[in-house]
């Protein structure tokens, strides 16, 4: 692999590097990465061991979104566009939590950037820790099932709304268990001048509790139970989504990951899983997931 | 030609003629009509080549201008006080990755209780930052500090970021008459930044990768090591610039009256009142001389002590506190003198948050610490006992 790989640490499994190929290849690696401190950040720029192929900076935990609008405000001002894309993977807390408000400048600003959020919905790196992106009834190390909480009782954070509500013209979501779709997203993205966003679901093997060999399967059936929409709204427009065929129960999804494992004996468990039912509903409502 | 304008355009001007491509800021009192004078620049197209960005907070203003310094920029902002605290993650880490980021401290004090007054309390939080601090005394010095900043971050045995500290109002608001440099002398004595590793996609590089203990500390040595060489760097900067303007600031220090008994130490605005008092003292018959601290970091160690070690008494001047001991400067005045000197030091804190300092007030003091009234030791100057709360 041209553009990065020799070297990087990820876990078996893990789909950050799937995410992260899809990307760069979609782009000829015509990209300058923007990367804050997470997971990928860790895996793959240690001193010595940088597996990247394309020029690459890491800052902060918070400013990757302002870092990148940086770096491609400067290009501009030296004539040198054409050198590439600027391109951000952060991590789920890194966008939803601690760098939104940069972010957020970042979209109205409507910088011509990518950004990418890979979203293993938990601070993994930091041993699974809960982030505005964790889904409802999720344990975390933050958000543990105790003997009377049934873990994480909010809701996930929509960036998207959030994403479009800036008036970007691009933002959408994806799954490392569609690489197709990543890279067919990536490139349409890349034809709109300002700022465009997409959050791709990746499994943690370690944080969700897989097998690594699960991963992609977890992944598939997060979309097939609607609890992940892939989605795509250009200029405000909801232009597509990824159909279901046959919708499966989110228990289907909740059973084979050890964080939600507790919801399946504890008091408040089944109440839990009915919420998630429902906002697997509401999502197939509101995006027309299903196949009728 | 000189003309009279007030210290932000003196600042704003300096900037433009060191054709900056990126500038980025958010407004924070007394910095604001600096960034202000700038955007007029720009809206008007005075700013060739040059993207100015209106970020959504100084958080986001620094870490822009890190972005566009790793992409090979020269890039510039202002910013004091909270909008300094608030850039301090971002310039740690700039000054780590070796950004040549020049930036205008417009020095007021930290809340709470909220002041937009002046003190120096703000840019001696970032004192261990790995960042060059400047202070400067009026506005044709902070005017001529520009292109020599950008000249001395941007060499190749320096490159950190470098930060010129002007007192907020004291100097932002001042009308002075200003000698305006000409851009053909400003180009010639600064070439455009030309760095050693930059994000491109033609020659793929690693900015900011993560280091383990095994690699983690040679990288700080070498920035200590780009300090010590930045002290030199310095100094011959200044010369060639008193050289080509015919304004020679001094070196890191400047002295009045060396080897006087008693030697008076500040910084910033309040050098040129203490001067004329010195200058007043020394004329009625007292042996006292006076120094200015233009260069706070990298410290200088070797020029201070000799100006000082030979004296009986040194006053320390301190625009801020480190609560739990001193002033800074007086610290770091004690620590160069260990073993060299048997002076005393008389650290005082004044002017604290735009707490006025009258001729009189400073005239006293060094008349007291002269005339034996005054003991070395740490002592706030020039406020009132008060009955709080909170004792």
């Amino acid at each position: 692999m041209r553009f990065f790989g020799r070297g990087h640490g990820a876990c078996p499994g893990c789909g950050l590097p799937i995410a992260v190929k899809n990307v760069l290849e979609a782009l000829n690696g015509k990209c300058f990465i923007v990367n804050p401190t997470g997971c990928l950040e860790i895996i793959s720029s240690q001193y010595g061991k940088n597996a990247w192929g394309v020029p690459y900076i890491h800052s902060l935990f918070e400013n990757a979104a302002a870092v990148a609008a940086g770096i491609e405000a400067a290009l501009r001002a030296m004539g040198r566009k054409d050198e590439g894309h600027v391109v951000v993977f952060a991590g789920d807390g890194a966008t939803a939590d601690i760098g939104v408000g940069p972010l957020s400048g970042v979209f109205d600003r409507n910088h011509d950037i990518i950004y990418i959020c890979l979203d293993n919905e938990a601070y993994q790196n930091t041993g699974h820790q809960q982030s505005a992106l964790t889904p409802t009834g999720e344990s975390t190390t933050t958000t543990p099932a105790g003997k009377i909480l049934p873990g994480k009782t909010g809701r996930k954070k929509d960036m998207v709304a959030i994403a479009v509500a800036h008036g970007i013209p691009y933002a959408a979501t994806s799954s490392v268990a569609f690489p197709a779709d990543i890279r067919r997203k990536v490139k349409k993205a890349a034809n709109f001048e300002g700022a465009k966003y997409i959050q791709i679901h990746s499994p943690c093997v370690t944080g969700w509790g897989i097998d690594s060999r699960d991963s992609i399967k977890v992944a598939r059936l997060a979309v097939e139970t609607a609890l992940y929409p892939i989605v795509e709204y250009e200029n405000g427009k909801l232009v597509s989504v990824r159909k279901i065929k046959d919708r499966k129960p989110v228990t289907e999804y909740l059973k084979l990951q050890r964080r939600f494992r507790h919801l399946f004996k504890h008091p408040k468990g089944q109440e839990m899983i009915e919420t998630i039912q429902k906002i697997a509903d509401e999502n197939a409502e509101k995006y027309g997931l299903d196949i009728k | 030609m000189k003309k009279v304008v007030r210290g932000f355009y003196s600042v704003a001007y300096a900037v433009k003629l060191c054709k900056p491509q990126v500038i980025c800021a958010y407004p924070i009192t007394p910095q604001t009509e600096i960034v202000e004078n700038l955007a007029s620049m720009h809206a008007n197209g005075e700013l060739e080549g040059c993207e100015y960005i209106t970020a959504e907070s100084e958080f986001g203003a620094a870490s822009i201008l890190v972005g566009a310094s790793a992409a090979g920029a020269r890039v510039f902002t202002a910013t004091c006080s909270q909008g300094l605290i608030l850039m301090s993650e971002v310039l740690f880490n700039a000054a780590g990755m070796r950004l040549p980021i020049v930036l205008v401290n417009t020095n007021r004090s930290l809340s709470a209780p909220l002041s937009i007054w002046n003190d120096h309390q703000d840019s001696m939080a970032l004192r261990d930052a790995g960042i060059i601090q400047l202070y400067v005394e009026n506005n044709q010095e902070v005017h001529d500090a520009i292109p020599q900043a950008y000249k001395i971050a941007e060499n190749r045995k320096v490159l950190l970021p470098f930060m010129i500290c002007m007192d907020g109002y004291k100097l932002t608001h001042a009308y002075e008459p200003i000698d305006l440099l000409e851009q053909e002398l400003v180009d010639n004595f600064l070439p455009p930044y030309k760095p050693i590793a930059y994000l491109t996609t033609k020659n793929p590089m690693a900015f900011g990768c993560y280091a383990p203990p095994h690699i983690y500390m040679e990288f700080r040595v070498a920035m200590q090591e780009a300090m010590d060489r930045a002290r030199k760097i310095m100094l011959d900067v200044f010369k060639e610039w008193g050289e080509i303007t015919g304004r020679d600031w001094g070196g890191h220090i400047s002295v009045d009256f060396p080897d006087s008994k008693v030697m008076v130490l500040a910084m910033g605005s309040v050098v040129g009142l203490v001067r004329k008092v010195v200058h007043d003292l020394k004329k009625e018959g007292l042996d006292v001389g006076f120094v200015k601290v233009r260069t706070f970091r990298p410290f200088p160690i070797e020029d201070l002590r000799n100006a000082i070690k030979d004296c009986d008494k040194v006053v320390v001047l301190d625009r801020s506190v480190s609560f739990g001991y001193e002033g800074p400067l007086s610290i770091e005045t004690k620590s160069i003198l260990y073993k060299y000197s048997s002076a005393d030091v008389y650290p005082f804190v004044i002017g604290l948050g735009g707490r006025d300092i009258p001729k009189d007030f400073v005239e006293k003091l060094i008349r007291d610490v002269i005339e034996g009234r005054e003991r070395p030791q740490f002592a706030f100057k020039g406020y009132r006992e008060f009955e709080e709360v909170v004792p």
